[in-house]
């Protein structure tokens, strides 16, 4: 759960005054919400824990953790379909790991 | 993966690793707090590349694994109840209350639903006004403030049938704790990188200094971890017990000021039980007086619910470093993944679930290879 993803914001709009964002994290689109970080720009990328931009992150490290968590499949672990992973025991059996 | 080639950049890992090995003249024991930090390094086994004398001991921090057995069981009391619909995140669904887990209220017929934002529960709650839709706000400093955000928007919509349970939990009231206990080994820290995003780093350096223990705020990535462990026994080896900062791209000497001013409003600190550890005084946060409305202990009255762990599982010493995950009778026969006898073993972040997918196939306890490049 804390795992924190960097995104890149793709645009950015106010809803019942609340800032929203909509950020790419490596193929898997989210609304995150900027309240925490609200002069975040179209274009920047950020960390985003739960739906919420807490930090601005440079492009090249963002890029970089982006490709290890999704060798690692952290991105499924964390955008994947909950219910899914717990009927499955919540964690990938151990073979598969090792293939890896 | 235990090979320093899988890492991203192996030239790099290599000269940290090479400057560890350099510098370690005596054995030193660190603390990583945060679980994230625990699964990168059993998953790319840092622990087995690092010089002997060096023991990486898996901290308290993961709020699925802390969670305390009495707030699951509140949890899984108000879900059951038929005018609910309770969200969560995906991962807390397998942690074990007494006898059940949310998963299987969900199979009784309880609306249990996952969120991948606390933000996605208010949506439900506007979309079933006639429904009570109750948030499950567990986390560390790092998700308190998403679920601050939450509750004071509810609270500025007036959105009165949404409620928080709220169970948060804080890095360094913990680090005291360990510090402070008798059987404590730990000689450095190395600081939850993202905890720190939010909060910042000035809460440690009074730390550091009356408990002489380095500190060093890290991040989550194999080459952050080396880092880390490079600058905590750089510190230990000149007998020095400063505050360090080893992942600035992410993490700013004041942290996140708008999220720490949400905190203030919405949190008030509180003592507060760790599953398998016991209260430590000041280690919590719930909801404060301007929010109690939104507090769903109260509204559901389960206040009362008073509950005692499993003595099978050890995870509590698990958890304060006195004993590894496969030092436990249970693990890997009666408590796995798919049959938890207690949190650490489900969510990923747990040491014991850490383990289990990386080490299950090694003896008990896991050798320490020789490393390639001492
Ligand atoms: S292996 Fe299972 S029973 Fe043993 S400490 Fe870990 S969670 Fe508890």
């Amino acid at each position: 759960m804390c795992l924190a993803v960097p995104g890149r914001v793709l645009d950015i709009q106010e809803r019942d005054g609340t800032r929203l964002a909509t950020v790419d994290f490596g193929g898997v689109v989210k609304e995150v919400c900027l309240e925490y970080l609200p002069d975040l720009q179209v274009g920047e990328y950020a960390i985003v824990h739960v739906g919420f931009a807490l930090q601005r992150l440079d492009e090249e490290s963002a890029r970089h953790t982006l490709e290890l968590f999704s060798e690692l499949g952290m991105l499924q672990e964390e955008f994947g379909d909950p219910w899914e992973a717990a009927a499955g025991g919540g964690l990938p059996p151990v073979g598969e790991e090792a293939r890896k | 993966m235990k090979y320093i080639d899988e890492f991203q950049d192996p030239e790099l890992a290599r000269r940290l690793l090479d400057e560890i090995h350099a510098t370690v003249t005596r054995p030193w024991a660190l603390m990583e707090v945060c679980g994230g930090q625990t699964h990168s390094i059993i998953r790319h086994g840092i622990d087995q590349l690092l010089p002997e004398q060096i023991e990486l001991i898996h901290g308290p921090g993961c709020p699925v694994c802390v969670t305390p057995l009495e707030v699951i069981d509140k949890a899984l009391e108000i879900a059951s109840r038929p005018e609910v619909i309770f969200c969560s995140f995906g991962d807390m669904l397998r942690v074990p209350g007494t006898g059940r887990d949310l998963f299987q209220v969900r199979g009784e017929g309880g609306d249990v639903r996952v969120v991948y934002s606390p933000l996605d529960a208010l949506r439900v709650a506007r979309e079933n006004p006639d429904r009570q839709v109750v948030f499950f706000g567990i986390g560390f400093e790092t998700t308190a403030p998403p679920n601050a955000m939450t509750v004071h928007q509810a609270r500025r919509h007036g959105i009165r049938n949404f409620s928080m349970l709220v169970s948060h939990v804080r890095v360094p009231p913990a680090i005291e704790a360990i510090m402070r206990s008798p059987d404590c080994r730990v000689q450095g820290f190395l600081a939850a990188g993202h905890v720190c995003t939010v909060m910042g780093v000035d809460e440690y350096p009074a730390l550091a200094g009356r408990h002489r223990v380095p500190i060093v705020v890290t991040g989550f990535e194999p080459l952050d971890i080396l880092e880390g462990v490079r600058r905590t026994v750089a510190q230990l080896e000149r007998g020095e017990y400063g505050v360090e900062n080893a992942y600035p791209r992410a993490v700013r000497a004041e942290g996140n000021l708008a999220a720490r001013a949400m905190l203030e409003d919405v949190f008030e600190v509180t003592d507060r039980a760790w599953r398998g550890i016991g209260v430590i005084p000041d280690s919590g946060w719930r909801l404060s007086a301007k929010y109690r409305e939104y507090d769903a202990e109260a509204r559901f009255s389960v206040g009362d619910i008073r509950t005692s762990e499993p003595a099978e599982c050890r995870s509590g010493e698990v958890l304060q470093g006195l004993l590894k995950p496969n030092e436990c009778e249970a693990f890997g026969t009666r408590c796995t993944p798919r049959t938890p006898l207690g949190a650490t073993m489900v969510s990923s972040e747990g040491a014991c679930a850490a383990y289990y997918l990386y080490r299950r196939l090694e003896t008990t306890p896991a050798p320490r290879e020789a490393s390639p490049v001492a």
